[in-house]
């Protein structure tokens, strides 16, 4: 605390001096007031930690669910009728196939729409207002919603039929708004100066925002972007209007090969009525997680690394 | 923005020019294909609904309380889906909207800074678990403990999917809200200390106040979100379209229905077929309209703020 000396040694510590009376709030009206904040921040807290509690049962109860079914046969397996001879190996090279199309797809295109929208738009013109309130009603749009338009266009107009293609391409689509919105936050925080300087040295726009802008922008575009993959790597409703099947006991060759992803496949674990199929799933969840995890790291290292090089 | 440093451009070389003509094309397609991606939802659903509505009145499917299309007889009325997934956005708002926006008032003006760099990272972790996890936790740890509880709950229903889905939007509401209380200027707030006032009166007398439009649009985000989950109401609400107001029992919802049928193997050009599009129209018009709602509720508020 900040003690004092005492001015003199004659002050009386008990003596209520109006600064003391405000700090420690005195016995009548001053102390319910405080009581009341005090109350009010305990609940405060308390609901907040709930968000926490809830995330920790939630793992212990994948966790505890799991134990005894993750095990290396699981992860080298196909699926299979029987739950201690199931396996992940077919889901999770269907979520690398998709997952790696998809952001393919989906990065260039979204990088492309935020330099258009922060270098070369004019934003005060209504057809990119348009396209601004547009991509940021897109993010609302169900998940579920995008899975029909796959399958209207992607499956049945284009005639990719029901493969990884198709369900990459709608989530490519699904993922945009995220990758655009983070891609524009990165884009805005390049100085001006910088920008500036380049211009100075007498080259053109693009070769400023190749040279400049992306170097200096890239660890907050990973950042986004790595977030975006992550979203559609769990993403299952989907593919399955899509067409994702549960059930795929080949590995996929080609894009356009019929194939499972994680989430479908712990779904359809999940829904059978055989009390092991729970175990299974549980252990599914995991190496989701840790897949998602990964992923996550990932780009948390690239980021610093572009970030020391900027330094 | 950049208008005034551009004027280099007539002296570099033709060459350069036309290089960045091409440049600009090519970032301007991108950019419209989420334009286009709009139209083909809209032109999508739509197109698909209107010849379901050819084949089923619009009267019956919007007041009609029998819901079996893949049976005969076919009954097309949507009001058991929609209470289905009204039961789930309500049940789901009264975890999301407390405990988010709690979060988002202790994390805005009373958490240290210290508990702040712990917590934020927590609710982002929530955030970003898949649903199949939530769905998962609903059925497995939520359902068990509704029917050591209530013993007459059934093993798929409303109630327990429903909470799943407010645990999954906390950090929804959490982040938005906390946005809008952070765009409260603190000049306000030392105004207030300065008067005397506790922390608790100058939250909800000043900084809830000047942030309700906000905080109502994380919750107007929330439920949208909530009527759009998918996978969670697939593993743990059932998939029993009857009409009723019991969340103990076993519900289906407009998302429900849809994955349902997409797990057979459903022909194009079938009333089968035209039904899940036309259930995703209603989906799509529903969430549409609220986030807009919300979009330009925060819009404004930002705005008035610069």
């Amino acid at each position: 605390m900040m003690s004092q000396p005492p001015l003199s040694p004659s002050v009386n510590q008990d003596v209520a001096t109006p600064r003391k009376l405000f700090l420690q709030g005195h016995p009548g009206l001053n102390g319910r007031r405080k009581a009341k904040n005090n109350i009010y921040h305990g609940v405060l807290l308390a609901g907040t930690l709930f968000a926490v509690v809830m995330l920790g049962l939630l793992l212990f109860q994948v966790i505890r669910s799991s134990i005894g079914w993750l095990d290396w046969q699981f992860l080298t397996s196909l699926p299979s009728r029987f739950p201690k001879k199931a396996g992940i190996l077919s889901a999770m090279a269907g979520s690398l196939w998709t997952i790696g199309l998809t952001a393919l797809i989906a990065l260039p295109i979204g990088i492309a729409t935020a330099l258009y929208l922060e270098e070369y738009s004019d934003a005060r013109k209504w057809f990119n207002r348009i396209i601004q309130l547009n991509i940021s009603n897109l993010a609302g749009v169900p998940s579920i919603v995008y899975g029909m338009l796959g399958l209207a266009v992607f499956v049945r107009l284009a005639g990719f039929g029901r493969s990884i293609l198709s369900g990459a391409l709608t989530l490519a689509l699904l993922i945009l708004p995220v990758i655009i919105v983070t891609a524009q936050e990165a884009l805005k925080s390049v100085p001006l100066s910088l920008k500036e300087a380049s211009y100075a040295l007498g080259v053109s726009k693009w070769q400023t925002i190749t040279g400049v802008v992306l170097p200096y922008s890239m660890p907050g575009i990973l950042t986004g972007a790595i977030l975006a993959i992550s979203r559609a790597m769990g993403e299952a409703a989907p593919l399955i209007i899509v067409g994702a099947a549960g059930y795929i006991a080949f590995l996929p060759t080609s894009p356009l090969d019929a194939f499972t992803v994680l989430p479908i496949q712990i779904f359809n674990w999940t829904s059978r009525p055989q009390e092991e199929f729970q175990h299974v799933a549980s252990a599914g969840i995991i190496v989701l997680i840790a897949l998602l995890l990964t992923t996550n790291t990932i780009a948390i290292l690239l980021r610093n690394k572009y970030q020391n090089r900027m330094d | 923005m950049t208008g005034e440093i551009i004027t280099f451009k007539k002296r570099s070389s033709k060459q350069t020019q036309l290089q960045e003509f091409i440049v600009r094309m090519i970032l301007l397609f991108c950019a419209s294909i989420s334009i286009i991606t709009t139209i083909a939802v809209v032109a999508t659903l739509f197109g698909e609904s209107a010849s379901f509505f050819q084949e089923v009145p619009l009267r019956e499917f919007l007041f009609g309380t029998r819901w079996s299309p893949t049976l005969v007889p076919r009954h097309f009325g949507i009001l058991p889906l929609l209470t289905g997934t009204l039961m789930i956005a309500l049940a789901s708002s009264f975890i999301s909207i407390p405990f988010g926006l709690g979060s988002a008032i202790y994390l805005s003006e009373y958490a240290p800074k210290k508990v702040r760099r712990v917590l934020k990272p927590i609710l982002e972790i929530l955030a970003g678990i898949p649903s199949i996890v939530f769905g998962f936790f609903a059925l497995t740890f939520i359902t068990p403990l509704l029917q050591a509880l209530i013993p007459s709950t059934q093993i798929f229903n409303a109630l327990s999917a429903g909470i799943a889905v407010g645990i999954m939007t906390i950090p929804l509401v959490a982040s938005v809200s906390e946005d809008a209380m952070s765009a409260v200027p603190d000049s306000m707030r030392k105004g207030a200390f300065a008067l005397g006032a506790t922390r608790m009166e100058v939250t909800t007398g000043i900084v809830l106040p000047a942030a309700v439009s906000g905080i109502g649009a994380s919750f107007i985000l929330a439920i949208s979100r909530a009527i759009g989950e998918t996978m969670i109401v697939a593993i743990a609400a059932g998939q029993s379209p009857v009409l009723t107001l019991n969340p103990l029992e076993s519900i289906q919802t407009m998302t429900g229905f849809m994955v349902n049928l997409s797990l057979g193997d459903i022909q194009h050009g079938t009333i089968e077929y035209k039904t899940v599009f036309a259930v995703g129209s209603m989906l799509f018009l529903m969430t549409f309209v609220m986030n807009l709602l919300a979009r330009l509720t925060i819009h404004r508020y930002k705005e008035a703020r610069k």
